[in-house]
């Protein structure tokens, strides 16, 4: 079967461990002000490619990808359930490491069969890393135009199928560097033993050329870079609101 | 056994000139990380600030601090020089003074000439009448026997770069044979050689035995030259800092009467490694000393300069004397070669600081020792100054003991060398053979007038391949008989008897051919074969244009319909380029390398069916073109990857630009273990 492709990077150093084969596919239903792949929103754009085919590329190059494997970004992944369970079928068979990266907005708990599907995709996945914009739900809204308690319910999911997780977050100058969300965010995720890693990402506005390209207007036109030397201490914070969820657990035992 | 040898293994080398015999009996495998390393000694700092200061000095006086126009550079030919004496433990400099550039007229007086008067020096008249009256240079050997179509060629740049009026460099003398024997066993072993060559007085037979009596000669003046900095090296080194000396001493002799494009070292950092380990033991040095010692070294190499011409830096980009150094690589017996020798020469990135030369080379192998492996990355990230080069695919053919000369060219040390070619405008060959030999920059007819592109209609592929094809074969005839007339002059007016003292006698001699435009005649060839290209013609009816309509395959995205394109033509001119005769029965090789001179050929380029405009930079080396690989980084090394190292044993180069942060995650900012950085 095929799947809708926005593009594939062949040396991706920075979506998972190792180096990645990265297939970027296309549809993607947040509409976040940061964006830097809007060209991956639209469903119908992208060209169509078979599984066979992104598996025949990876094989081709898989020295390459020794203690690395292959990573499902966009776009968003979780739109295309059936086109992944066939892609990392086929990737397991080769032993290959499986990565989705997600935003989690296509988990509906109450819809059975999409639940199905995902119960069957998450036995052939290895990683999620799954993207939190805003741990506030108002913010949330303000910030991608979807509500974030799917999100929220798709943490708690993958820490049920014991799924390991990886929570990125990305740092936006005067929108999500409230130390005091970040610590409520590392408050939230902090109860999941499934909880790998944190991968704070400093907001960067090398996206912005990219609307222009496409005549979308920017909405965070006169926002900076985030400064890189402050990401750090806003890291602490997330890992103080983890550290006290944790010892909060650990005195209820 | 000899005293200075006490506390080595025996074997072969002591009974012959066998640096790799006693380098893999008696060196130490390190398979530790890096911190046993010293810092910089205050004599090593000091030192580096008047470096500093005196590179200061010549930027401000815009490029040159001081330049020889009196004295002709031979190895003896000037006293000793210094930074500071007393500091000092690893001396010698070219002239008598740091930064003060040498006269080398025995390539080319006009190129000598030139290089001081755009400097704004002038060479003494005597020397000029001298070299232009009485004694003649390589420059002139070549244009005397150059035919009319050679210097067509020349002018029009479909063979450029040619080492017709500067030394061809590329010749790895074994400076390490000068510490181990000492030079009075090497003239007794040139002695023998020479005693051995045959008794009928052949061309050849008369050319060797004036040759190995120049390399006598040479030697002796090496001992010479030491002396005048209070050197003995006339017997074996006894400790480290001896055989550091005595191999800078010879490397030195080489780079006092050649200025070669490419002036390598070698592979000399586990063999100095036996030495340290051997002084460590009986407590002869310490680890700062040692340290010390390679710091100074390595110092002493980033000092060596040459007077060139602003055109010369033009098409190298810059100045460089490619000192390179190869380091590490896997034995034959499956030992790695990493010592703490290895790590000690990358140490002097952070003793002295990042810089270009030394150009220290790893020779990597997916078996090289997980630490050593761990401090180049660390000291990539920290310098971006450390090359790396293929040993699992070099070490199938020339073994353990080879080193890179310039940036590529692998030759076993001692026992090979190679005569430097440049390289050949491909892609201004496939439009000669549009044109039929027209030239079409100058319009000048260059190439023979094979029939040439007929009609305004479309390209076809198969026609333009044959043309191509016809072509392809004059150039290499025209290329490798120029080469042939080069090196004949070279060995004849230039040759290089310091380097070659220090070589076996029978030498295996590469003939190093080189193609430029690789990517551009590619991507060229999938437009015509899957895109429409219409060719557009001048009012004489040259093609000087092309209207490329439609999606074509571009090389450097892992696509075999264009890749394989590329892999052919690699294969088709070498194939051409062997059945030439080649001077003195080389060995014919080919690279596709071209770091910086991409741009220079690109300037003397027409317009190209791939979209290229006249006048554009090629793509480096084997490079796809710039942007048109666009699926990532693997897709891209995997399409040069096909290119056959069989047909290019000269090497395959492909320069590769990434930012840091798309190599991976600052550890700062992510938390990869969770549960440690939580117990922070």
């Amino acid at each position: 079967m095929s799947g809708r492709i926005h593009s594939i990077e062949t040396f991706g150093t920075v979506d998972g461990p190792g180096t990645r084969f990265v297939v970027f596919v296309q549809g993607c239903p947040m509409r976040c002000a940061y964006c830097h792949n809007p060209d991956t929103w639209p469903v119908n754009g992208g060209t169509e490619m078979e599984v066979s085919e992104i598996m025949a590329q990876y094989e081709r190059n898989k020295a390459f990808y020794n203690g690395g494997g292959i990573t499902v970004t966009g776009g968003e992944p979780l739109l295309q359930v059936d086109f992944l369970i066939e892609l990392f079928t086929e990737a397991k068979k080769q032993g290959v490491h499986t990565c989705i990266d997600t935003s989690g907005i296509t988990y509906k708990p109450d819809n059975a069969d999409y639940i199905a599907k995902l119960d069957q995709l998450m036995t052939l996945t290895d990683l999620v890393m799954l993207d939190i914009k805003h741990i506030d739900p108002e913010k949330h809204k303000d910030l991608t135009q979807q509500p974030n308690d799917g999100i929220l319910a798709f943490a708690a999911y993958l820490n049920e199928k014991e799924v390991p997780m990886w929570i990125r977050h990305v740092v936006v100058p005067g929108l999500t560097d409230d130390d005091k969300y970040l610590f409520d965010l590392g408050y939230y995720i902090g109860r999941f033993k499934n909880l790998k890693a944190l991968d704070v990402l400093p907001y960067h506005t090398m996206g912005k050329a990219k609307y222009e390209q496409l005549g979308m207007e920017y909405r965070l036109k006169d926002t900076p870079d985030m400064d890189k030397s402050k990401i750090v201490d806003k890291k602490k914070v997330i890992l103080d609101g983890i550290r006290k969820i944790r010892a909060e657990l650990e005195e209820n035992k | 056994m000899r005293p200075e040898w006490t506390d080595f293994v025996g074997g072969k080398w002591e009974h012959e000139i066998n640096v790799r015999d006693f380098i893999q009996k008696n060196y130490t495998p390190y398979d530790g990380d890096d911190s046993f390393l010293a810092g910089p000694t205050q004599n090593t700092t000091d030192l580096w600030a008047m470096v500093m200061d005196l590179t200061k000095k010549e930027r401000e006086a815009g490029g040159v601090l001081d330049m020889d126009t009196k004295v002709v550079s031979t190895i003896v030919s000037h006293g000793p020089g210094y930074l500071d004496k007393d500091k000092e433990t690893i001396v010698g400099f070219q002239t008598d003074a740091p930064f003060k550039r040498s006269m080398q007229p025995y390539g080319g007086i006009r190129m000598a000439e030139k290089a001081c008067a755009d400097n704004g020096y002038e060479v003494d008249p005597e020397i000029s009448e001298f070299f232009s009256t009485h004694r003649k240079t390589h420059n002139a050997g070549c244009f005397d026997a150059y035919n009319a179509e050679m210097r067509a060629c020349r002018s029009s740049h479909v063979i450029t770069g040619l080492p017709d009026a500067y030394g061809r460099g590329r010749i790895i003398g074994d400076y390490r044979r000068i510490a181990l024997y000492g030079i009075d066993r090497l003239i007794e072993d040139k002695l023998a050689q020479k005693d051995s060559t045959g008794r009928v007085m052949t061309d050849d037979v008369i050319r060797l035995r004036e040759e190995i009596s120049e390399q006598i000669i040479a030697l002796k003046q090496m001992k010479e030259m030491a002396s005048f900095y209070g050197c003995d090296i006339s017997k074996p080194a006894t400790n480290v800092k001896e055989a550091i000396q005595a191999t800078y001493f010879g490397y030195l002799s080489a780079v006092k009467e050649q200025n070669g494009a490419a002036m390598s070292l070698g592979r000399t950092s586990t063999f100095i490694d036996i030495y340290a380990e051997r002084d460590l033991k009986n407590g002869t040095f310490t680890e700062e000393q040692i340290q010390e010692f390679v710091d100074h070294f390595i110092m002493k190499l980033r000092c060596v300069k040459f007077a060139r011409t602003p055109e010369y830096n033009n098409l190298f980009a810059g100045d460089p004397v490619w000192v390179t150094e190869s380091l590490a690589g896997v034995g034959i017996d499956g030992r790695h070669m990493v010592t703490k020798s290895s790590f000690r020469y990358l140490n002097t990135l952070s003793n002295l600081g990042a810089a270009p030369e030394p150009n220290l080379t790893v020779l990597w192998s997916t078996r090289l020792p997980e630490a050593f492996k761990k401090y180049c990355a660390k000291m990539s990230i920290k310098t971006s100054s450390i090359q790396y080069e293929n040993d699992d695919l070099m070490r199938v053919t020339h073994g353990d003991d080879y080193a890179i000369a310039c940036c590529v060219s692998s030759m076993v040390v001692g026992k090979q060398m190679q005569f430097f070619g440049a390289r050949a405008n491909l892609a201004k060959c496939m439009l000669y053979a549009m044109n039929g030999g027209v030239d079409e920059v100058t319009k000048k007819q260059v190439g023979p007038k094979y029939r040439p592109i007929e009609g305004d209609g479309p390209l076809d592929y198969d026609d333009v391949m044959d043309k191509f094809t016809d072509m392809m074969e004059w150039l290499a005839d025209v290329y490798v008989n120029t080469l042939n007339v080069i090196h004949y002059m070279h060995d004849k007016y230039c040759y290089e008897r310091a380097q070659m003292a220090l070589h076996d006698r029978d030498v295996f001699r590469y003939f190093a051919t080189g193609i430029a435009g690789l990517s551009v005649v590619a991507d060229s060839l999938s437009a015509i074969k899957y895109a429409k290209v219409t060719p557009v013609r001048d009012e004489d009816g040259i093609i000087v244009d092309f209207v490329t309509e439609g999606e074509f395959p571009k090389y450097g995205n892992d696509d075999d319909r264009v890749d394989t394109i590329a892999r052919d033509l690699v294969a088709k001119f070498m194939t051409m380029l062997r059945r030439h005769h080649t001077y003195r029965d080389s060995f014919a090789t080919m690279s596709v390398l071209t770091i910086t001179s991409n741009v220079t050929y690109g300037k003397a380029t027409g317009n190209t069916p791939d979209g290229r405009k006249k006048g554009q930079p090629f793509a480096p080396g084997a490079n796809p073109m710039h942007g048109r690989d666009t699926h990532g980084a693997v897709a891209s090394l995997s399409s040069v990857s096909k290119l056959p190292f069989q047909h290019a044993q000269d090497g395959i180069s492909n320069t590769f630009t990434i930012i840091p942060g798309a190599l991976g995650k600052e550890d700062q900012v992510f938390a990869g273990d969770i549960e440690i950085d939580l117990n922070k």
